[in-house]
């Protein structure tokens, strides 16, 4: 089961293994990882599951949607690096990914 | 180890997030979770689209997995009842008579379908769409080819018919009003949601009478009071929802559409907390009381309840929204449109399918709804959260960025 390390806005690191198909929201939602909400359970409605990916794992990520991108846009703090974790799948070339989280979803 | 019970009754949305919330707020104590369904709490929205299509299993529809609730000592009692609160002993009966004592109590009741009563309801076929209960029946009926009627044009009832004609059945919404959404949205919204159902093959009937549903054992038709028949394998009827309020009614509990609670989410009894659908409460941003319908309500206000049984009292202050997926239309609507008196469109609605509609009052931005127009969501929901208004002329504008229509 790929490992996903989960960095909290003060630096906190959350190792949690799950298996390969599930998504970072749900990944993090499961293992009660706090900074990551998923209100709208994984539909890209709600933007409440920012994250950003370690920028040695960015090029591993598929590209984000249209419609995620204009979400990300609108978040607070986005960067280069800004996902809507319910929209990354976890899989095994994604063993070991570590991923920031905001300091707000809102 | 505290002698502390909190007794949370109520198995969906605002149950969880309690649940989850009093460990985040350091509870102590014992969380007993007491749900009618048999599964832990799963997102009710995807029931009427990706479950409903087969496209999510039962065992994704989980807001946490069951082992969440063993991890954090949360002890889930599924499949039962509770049948009497007794405020004055802090105990409840169980619906198989057993008494479990609490020292605080969580109703997250929820709603209950609205039911009417038309004759031949009571036909194998035929159903609500509220619980997994009710969607793992209706899957029985649905398939390739089949004939569906749906009783009702609101939010579920639509989702449920896109569903279904996305399957490849012949699809019918019977609407009572005018037209379909009516008491939500403005006739803009409406009519594309009308003519995109039906660029899709969906039959819709607005000012339908139904007469009776008609059939031997299961239905097979829906007759209108025009003389009309609508053949139909299943039939769905959506038309709302009521607060569950009968325990805190029992209770001695004050109600008024729905349970009164306060801005840190108690009811009238201190040691009882209520949150999501069931409760009526002051929403500070529209300054008057709400009673909504909702995921995000049901969410936030159960952890502004797990911080009020924690003695950490924060006031309730959130933007609603909502979503509907329908076909390949993704809705958000941040904010509530009533009371409007002003609709502003930006984007083509008579013939795209990504547009917005911002509802004014008074020159003072109400709500928006965004159909795949994620930006105007996303800004509008920050921006009316703050309080800040939107310059009409501007969002109309679509040369003009969305930010830029907002004061700054």
């Amino acid at each position: 089961m790929p490992l996903i390390t989960f960095v909290s806005h003060d630096g906190e690191a959350k190792e949690v293994h799950v298996e390969s198909g599930t998504n970072l929201m749900q990944a993090a939602v499961d293992n009660g990882v706090d900074g990551i909400l998923g209100e709208c359970g994984g539909v890209c409605s709600c933007a409440t599951c920012h994250c950003y990916i370690d920028d040695a794992w960015v090029a591993k990520v598929p590209a984000a949607e249209d419609l995620e991108k204009d979400m990300l846009d609108c978040v607070l703090e986005p960067k280069d690096s800004s996902r809507l974790s319910c929209q990354v799948e976890v899989s095994d070339e994604l063993d070991g990914i570590v991923v920031h989280l905001p300091e707000s979803q809102f | 180890m505290s002698q502390e019970h909190c007794i949370i009754i109520g198995g969906s949305h605002a149950a969880a997030a309690l649940a989850a919330g009093l460990r985040q707020e350091g509870w102590e104590g014992k969380i007993s979770l007491i749900g009618a369904d048999p599964l832990p709490p799963y997102h009710r929205p995807p029931l009427s689209k990706a479950f409903l299509c087969g496209d999510k299993s039962e065992s994704e529809l989980l807001i946490r997995p069951a082992d969440f609730y063993e991890k954090n000592n949360i002890d889930l009692v599924l499949g039962s009842r509770v049948t009497n609160i007794d405020r004055e002993k802090k105990t409840v009966t169980l619906h198989d008579g057993g008494v479990i004592s609490y020292t605080k109590l969580a109703l997250t009741t929820g709603a209950k379908v609205r039911k009417i009563p038309i004759e031949g309801s009571d036909l194998g076929g035929v159903f609500y769409l509220r619980d997994l209960g009710d969607v793992q029946q209706i899957k029985k009926y649905i398939g390739k080819g089949k004939s569906a009627a749906i009783i009702g044009g609101g939010y579920i009832g639509l989702e449920a018919a896109a569903s279904m004609r996305k399957m490849g059945m012949n699809v019918t919404v019977l609407e009572a009003m005018p037209r379909i959404l009516q008491r939500v949205t403005a006739p803009e919204i409406s009519a594309f949601y009308a003519r995109v159902h039906q660029e899709e093959g969906v039959e819709i009937i607005t000012e339908a009478s139904v007469k009776a549903i008609e059939g031997s054992g299961d239905v097979n038709a829906v007759a209108l009071a025009d003389g009309r028949s609508i053949p139909a394998d299943i039939v769905i009827i959506g038309v709302g929802v009521l607060p569950d309020v009968e325990l805190a009614e029992q209770a001695g509990l004050e109600l008024d559409n729905g349970i009164v609670v306060d801005e840190y989410a108690r009811t009238s009894d201190h040691d009882i907390v209520a949150a999501g659908d069931c409760t009526n409460h002051f929403n500070p941003i529209y300054g008057r009381r709400l009673r909504l319908e909702s995921v995000q309500n049901a969410s936030d206000q159960a952890k502004i309840a797990a911080k009020t049984l924690c003695g950490n009292l924060t006031e309730y202050r959130a933007l609603p929204w909502f979503w509907s997926d329908q076909f390949d239309l993704k809705l958000q609507i941040a904010g509530l449109s009533q009371g409007f008196d002003q609709v502003v469109t930006r984007g083509d609605y008579a013939n795209t399918r990504s547009f917005a509609a911002f509802y004014f009052q008074d020159g003072k931005l109400l709500a928006v709804d965004a159909i795949n127009r994620p930006k105007e969501f996303m800004l509008s929901k920050r921006f009316l959260a703050e309080g800040k208004n939107a310059d009409p002329v501007k969002l109309a504008d679509e040369s003009v960025e969305v930010k830029d229509a907002f004061e700054g």
